[in-house]
């Protein structure tokens, strides 16, 4: 079935069973993807999967709601009656509407399409990558982690009310991690991920020579001596720290008590002036970007901080009408809907007169520590404190020359560090979940052994 | 079309597909597979939670799928669909043999048909009838958050549960045939508390397997009480102060650091990438005299336990670490296909679209002779970490984890709480520092994602002492 006779099917059905007020999302994909290993192909994978959501309304206008892989017509029968009888536990402290955006028009092309290039086509790239980057250095002895994939997807909403939305879109992935070892050194490790519309799309070149410095940056370290260090984030470690406290920003995380933000924070300043922070779900760079959430609300570029002040918060339909907005087009379809952040792209606000900007990671000549990635995000914040404890990957740099640290954890409170940031560099990188700077922050603890 | 023809172009749970699958596997050898697996999946999930005095959520889910693995030589392909209709299966199959371009199908393997099938169902068809209802769980769960709500400090109260009921066909070239039904319940609780500028957590999660009873006999009061004082203990505590010291590990989930530091090291999947320090170290000490450590899938009732793995094979209670010394690792049948060491009966996935590979059950460290206060009164400068949160392992084998609620030791003695601290080292490193186990061992359940997604499993351990470890602090 296609997406329309999925819709055609579920209304004949819900008629039948005599339901009036439904909605429903879905996702069909077809994935390929390959491992190699010293040059032989190890795992190859194809998987053909549908995912359906229904959510129906029941005589007290309450929400219920059934998840399947089964579409077959007693599939869909089954998912409405399942979704039907759930709605007797429907919330009825925060009811739930069709998104009042979700027929708005919104502007979907087809140029972010491409065609399979197939499994062996796959196989191929990857194996002359693993080659390539084995061969860029002889410390380098393997590439453990490693796969390249295809995937072409059809994502859709529609509701009794008759709107009706539709995409298909295909995405490729490649990442190399690498792993080096040395006589008489622990072993070292670091990679890339490049992400386009289709494998050839992907610059598999610039990933093995990614994945190949930063492997070899890293052979040469120390550990370091447990203080309080100057710091520069990398627009990749960031973006991380931003995504992982984005409840500051999200109207459901407040409902909930989970977030640092309340109803009434709005025009707060949460850092320097110099700061602004977007969620752009649309932006040209975002390959993962979708033109409408889990209710059909269209996806826009909304201004989360602005001259660090926290600007608006980002909504579904729910969570918006209680706090007398419009959604936002974040929410994710569920039984209770949830609301998360798409794309998100950090900027220097035009004031700034108070950032050190001598301080830039290419020539800086004082001590700093340089965080390249932060690791173990789901165990490391407490994001409903503001607290955060993490380990990373990154180099000291002392007296003009860097070395790679061995084992630490930076640790501190995201309030504190917006509000310490020293310098937003100039020029904006593209990472695989948005856009940003190099941001200096000062004062932070880290954790070595040294 | 008859009933009989549906039933015999498509599989159907609670009847014989034998017939069916044996054609399957028999297109696959033809075609010059030197192995053929067949997994097929049929699920019924439900999970409801609860926000402070009301039910906020109920989402009940269905499906089914098949995952399709060829071997060639040390290669292979799996393809997963949700079609399982004949039609759909040998497509599959069909894409696997492509995918592995295997062209050559005069060297034929011998199939010699499926052997008799191994039902591990019999006793669990009821279970479906025996689970508690919404309205029950519902009922019990709003008891529980109205259990947290004891004073004003609480600020968020929440209790969630979920019910997984999958039923599995298993079916291979090597005549393996085996079906079962798996349930698994899960109830978790999370507080947070604040007063002023201070926040705290607190959260706790039971579950089991095979049990439909389990979730009525549970019992919220004494849940809610330690989720409720673990928040308070917490609520003003200070940060800890970085640094390396001697650290005491409770029992029940502190086990998750021996699962997640070394366990994950035991699996043949590492040794296929050559990412562990243990490959060649069977039979030689790599861990303190102290430590034996063991990876079974039987007690009952114990959230990573099976009647059989995904791969058909029962499983075996296997003891990784024999008084310090590694023993075996974690196998499943690529592992075995490609390292050599024999299966374990740890072949698992999240379901139907992974192919499944070597994946820990219930894993723990064995109990030793002291006691918790023998531990703690063996140091003069440390930390208690008496709740772990999660943690995360990095391709070197550096581990590092989050301590949700922590004191310090003084002069042997358990003195204030503390927080933000995080563990940090590598197995190899800590495995020979753990130097005194207790004599309490218990086993707590969790989550564990990797290679073949999300599994059910248990970690254990009594409480033990490492003698020193990096502490990430302020």
């Amino acid at each position: 079935m296609n997406s329309r006779e999925v819709t055609t099917q579920i209304s004949k059905a819900a008629d039948f069973l005599n339901l009036k007020k439904w909605d429903y999302g879905a996702s069909f994909s077809n994935d390929y993807s390959v491992q190699v290993d010293k040059g032989e192909a190890k795992q190859l994978k194809a998987s053909q999967k549908q995912i359906l959501t229904i959510r129906v309304w029941n005589e007290s206008n309450l929400v219920g709601i059934t998840t399947t892989s089964d579409i077959s017509e007693s599939g869909i029968k089954k998912a409405l009656n399942q979704a039907n009888i759930a709605s007797d536990f429907g919330n009825k402290n925060e009811r739930t509407e069709f998104s009042p955006l979700a027929k708005d028009p919104i502007e979907i092309t087809d140029e972010k399409k491409r065609k399979p290039v197939g499994i062996k086509k796959l196989i191929t790239l990857l194996r002359d990558a693993e080659v390539k980057l084995l061969e860029s250095h002889e410390s380098i002895k393997s590439v453990p982690y490693n796969g390249l994939s295809e995937s072409f997807f059809e994502r859709v909403y529609a509701n009794s009310d008759g709107a009706f939305r539709s995409y298909t879109k295909s995405q490729a992935a490649l990442y190399l991690y690498a792993r080096a070892e040395e006589e008489n050194k622990k072993p070292r490790s670091s990679g890339s991920v490049k992400l386009g519309y289709g494998v050839e799309d992907i610059d598999i070149e610039s990933c093995i020579k990614d994945a190949s410095n930063k492997t070899i940056s890293h052979l040469n370290y120390s550990s370091i001596k447990t203080d309080k260090y100057l710091i520069c984030f990398s627009p990749e470690s960031f973006l991380t720290i931003i995504n992982a406290f984005s409840s500051m920003f999200n109207a459901r995380s407040i409902l909930d008590g989970v977030s640092l933000s309340n109803k009434n924070s709005i025009g707060e300043k949460l850092s320097t002036e110099a700061l602004n922070i977007y969620d752009d779900g649309l932006h040209e760079k975002n390959i993962s970007s979708s033109p409408f959430d889990g209710e059909g609300t269209p996806t826009k570029r909304l201004c989360l901080i602005n001259k660090g002040r926290l600007e608006n918060f980002i909504h579904s339909e729910s969570t918006a009408r209680i706090f007398k907005t419009t959604p936002t087009g974040h929410a994710g379809l569920g039984s209770k809907v949830s609301v998360s952040p798409d794309w998100i792209v950090v900027e220097k606000s035009e004031d700034n007169p108070d950032l050190k900007t001598s301080l830039k990671h290419s020539n800086y000549e004082g001590e700093f520590v340089y965080i390249e990635e932060l690791n173990a995000i789901h165990a490391g914040v407490r994001a409903s404190q503001g607290s955060f404890s993490l380990p990373f990957d990154g180099w000291l740099y002392k007296n003009g020359k860097k070395i790679s640290i061995e084992s630490a954890t930076v640790a501190g409170d995201i309030k504190y560090l917006l509000k310490n940031i020293v310098n937003i560099e100039s020029s904006q990188e593209v990472t695989t979940s948005g856009i940003s700077p190099h941001i200096w922050v000062d004062e932070l603890s880290i954790t070595g052994d040294a | 079309m008859l009933s009989s023809q549906i039933k015999s172009n498509e599989i159907v749970f609670g009847i014989c597909n034998k017939d069916l699958l044996e054609e399957i596997i028999f297109y696959g050898i033809g075609l010059g597979a030197d192995f053929v697996e067949i997994f097929i999946e049929n699920t019924d999930n439900s999970s409801v939670l609860a926000e402070e005095d009301f039910i906020t959520s109920v989402s009940p889910s269905f499906g089914r799928g098949a995952g399709i693995r060829i071997f060639k030589d040390k290669k292979d392909g799996f393809v997963s669909t949700n079609d399982l209709t004949k039609h759909g299966l040998m497509r599959s199959v069909s894409q696997a043999i492509e995918m592995l371009d295997i062209t050559d199908n005069k060297k034929r393997k011998v199939f010699n048909g499926l052997d008799k099938h191994r039902d591990y169902c019999l006793s669990k068809k009821t279970w479906i009838n025996e689970v508690p209802s919404i309205h029950e769980i519902g009922e019990k769960l709003l008891l529980s958050t109205k259990s947290l709500k004891k004073n004003n400090k609480i600020i968020t109260r929440k209790g969630s549960y979920s019910r997984n009921l999958q039923e599995v066909i298993i079916a291979s070239s090597d005549g393996t045939y085996a079906s079962d039904i798996r349930l698994h319940q899960t109830v978790g609780l999370n507080v947070i508390a604040s007063d002023a500028q201070y926040r705290s957590n607190g959260s706790r999660r039971f579950g089991s397997s095979g049990m439909p009873n389990e979730f009525r006999l549970w019992d919220h009061e004494k849940a809610a009480n330690d989720v409720f004082e673990s928040s308070m203990n917490m609520l003003y505590a200070d940060y800890v102060d970085a640094g390396q010291m001697p650290v005491v590990l409770a029992n029940k989930f502190g086990g998750v650091i021996f699962h997640e530091a070394c366990g994950h090291l035991l699996e043949t999947t590492q040794i296929e990438r050559g990412t562990t320090p243990f490959e060649n170290k069977l039979n030689e000490k790599i861990a303190h005299e102290s430590v034996t450590a063991i990876d079974e899938g039987i007690s009952e009732g114990s959230f990573g336990s099976l009647s059989v793995d995904d791969e058909g094979m029962e499983p075996e209670k296997s003891v990784l670490i024999k008084d310090g010394i590694l023993k075996k690792f974690i196998s499943d049948r690529a592992g075995e296909l490609r390292t050599g060491h024999k299966r374990t009966g740890s072949g698992r996935r999240q379901n139907y679209s992974f192919a499944a590979a070597s994946r820990m059950r219930n894993t723990y460290i064995a109990k030793g002779e002291h006691s918790k206060e023998d531990l703690i009164n063996s140091i003069s400068d440390g930390l208690y970490c008496k709740s772990m949160g999660g943690g995360s392992v990095g391709a070197t084998g550096q581990f590092n984890f989050a301590v949700e609620e922590g004191y310090l030791i003084k002069n042997g003695k358990l003195t204030s709480p503390v927080k933000g601290a995080t563990l940090i080292g590598e197995a190899k490193e800590v495995m020979p520092k753990i130097s005194m186990c207790g004599s309490d061992l218990e086993l707590a359940p969790g989550f564990c994602g990797s290679i073949s997604g999300s599994v059910n499993v248990t970690v254990g351990q009594p409480h033990i002492k490492v003698d020193s470890i990096t502490v990430g602090g302020r």
